[in-house]
């Protein structure tokens, strides 16, 4: 079992199950990884919050050099407008950030590297975008799909176009992530198995391997935090911000 | 010999795992959709809590902070400014005052001189009245006795001449004669003697 790389992406229920009505709502592995992540974030931030003195501490830089770096990337890409949605991005990105993170250290389960998770989180960010657009601009926000100074022979195929491409924005973003998390710890996973089954005469090449790769997937990890809340500030950009 | 079995065993033992990993898999657990509610459920509300905390409890927090020290540091730098600028005042006080002092003293220096020089220039004159007087008298004094001098020489030149005469020839000459002689000579050569 331990040497299948796949297994470690099992979700199993951790005590009872638990039913809501025709639903499976039992507490699991990943529950419980996502509980940790959450009340992990929740202390840090408390901690960081907590006293307010001139010189920050540690934990109080770390809370205040994430909130100003968050701050900034909203800014620089969604503007000044982004502002009331900066609490849910600065939640999306530590979440997903805490949620790889946690997943890279061994014998854990990566919330982030199942489908459902980041689909969940795609959509929610697709069709909360979606909703502000048509909120803030009403029917004006279909103008996103008819970007201007194309020549009018090509402005069907080019809105079908961003059609297509507005409605694989929460595929392309969940499938980003679950994709990177899966196919890195997969990959160690492999590179783990090789120095077991090689032993103390070949496995120290792949042992090196992997040791590179940790460092490699903790990047990975942060990056695609990044990305995630870097993509959800730019849809949110387009929904604020209607340039077209 | 031993490097080629150590690399082909490696080699082999790649095929084998591969072999075990092909037999073994089963799929992507991701895919079995058994728990799928079951994640939707413990995301939403961990995710929901999480956000409701930190959007209403920590971050407004965490900004106060980060807005306070920045305040405090602009108010730093305005009294440091203040201070400054209050020190730059000051010096300009000091300085105004150090010119005026010297100005000052440059002043009570000048009219001092001048007072000096004045009173220097009184006694001076006074001085040299004196010392012009002087020189007036002496050269009266000289002149007079510049005047005298050819009759008293001549006198004596007189007296002596008689008294040469009387001892040489043993008898009285007329005094008148020998004034007179000595009357032509000095006119004659008086401005090689008693000429200036």
């Amino acid at each position: 079992m331990a040497a299948n790389p796949m297994s470690q992406f099992d979700v199993y229920r951790i005590g009872p199950e638990i039913k809501v009505g025709a639903f499976d709502i039992s507490f699991t592995n990943a529950s419980l990884f996502m509980i940790l992540s959450t009340v992990s974030i929740l202390l840090i931030f408390n901690l960081g919050s907590k006293k307010n003195s001139i010189l920050p501490n540690k934990i109080q830089l770390l809370a205040e050099l994430s909130y100003t770096f968050v701050s900034k990337m909203i800014s620089d890409t969604a503007g000044s407008k982004a502002k009331p949605y900066f609490a849910f991005i600065f939640s999306l990105f530590m979440f997903v950030l805490f949620c790889n993170m946690f997943g890279m250290i061994p014998y854990t389960f990566t919330v982030t590297s199942h489908i459902i998770v980041t689909f969940v989180l795609a959509a929610f960010i697709f069709i909360g975008v979606t909703v502000i657009g048509f909120f803030k601009h009403g029917f004006g926000y279909l103008k996103l799909f008819v970007p201007s100074g194309v020549p009018a022979v090509l402005l069907p195929l080019i809105v079908v176009i961003e059609i297509i491409s507005y409605l694989s924005r929460p595929i392309s973003l969940s499938v980003r992530l679950f994709a990177n998390m899966m196919a890195g710890h997969t990959m160690m996973k492999v590179f783990g198995g090789f120095v077991i089954s090689l032993g103390i005469v070949g496995g120290w090449l792949p042992l090196s391997f992997s040791v590179a790769l940790t460092g490699l997937e903790i990047l990975v990890a942060f990056l695609q935090a990044y990305v995630f809340a870097i993509l959800t500030c730019i849809y949110l950009n387009d929904a604020l911000n209607l340039h077209h | 010999m031993v490097k080629k079995i150590y690399f082909q065993s490696i080699f082999f033992s790649f095929f084998f795992i591969k072999e075990a990993f092909a037999a073994e898999s089963g799929g992507m657990p991701q895919l079995n959709p058994e728990f799928w509610v079951s994640q939707i459920f413990w995301l939403v509300l961990t995710f929901g809590i999480m956000y409701l905390v930190l959007s209403k409890l920590i971050l407004p927090k965490i900004s106060n902070n980060l807005e306070s020290r920045k305040s405090q540091i602009l108010e730093n730098i305005e009294a440091a400014e203040k201070q400054r600028e209050d020190s730059d005042a000051k010096l300009k006080e000091y300085d105004e005052i150090i010119s005026k002092s010297k100005l000052e003293a440059n002043n009570i220096f000048n009219q001092a001189r001048e007072k000096a020089l004045k009173d220097i220039g009184a006694k001076r004159e006074v001085l040299d009245k004196q010392i012009d007087n002087e020189i007036s008298e002496a050269e009266k004094e000289i002149d007079v006795l510049r005047k005298n001098a050819p009759d008293k020489i001549n006198k004596i030149a007189i007296e002596t001449s008689s008294e040469l005469l009387q001892k040489l020839i043993g008898a009285e000459v007329n005094n008148s004669s020998i004034s007179a002689i000595v009357d032509d000579l000095s006119k004659r050569n008086g401005d090689k003697y008693y000429g200036n």
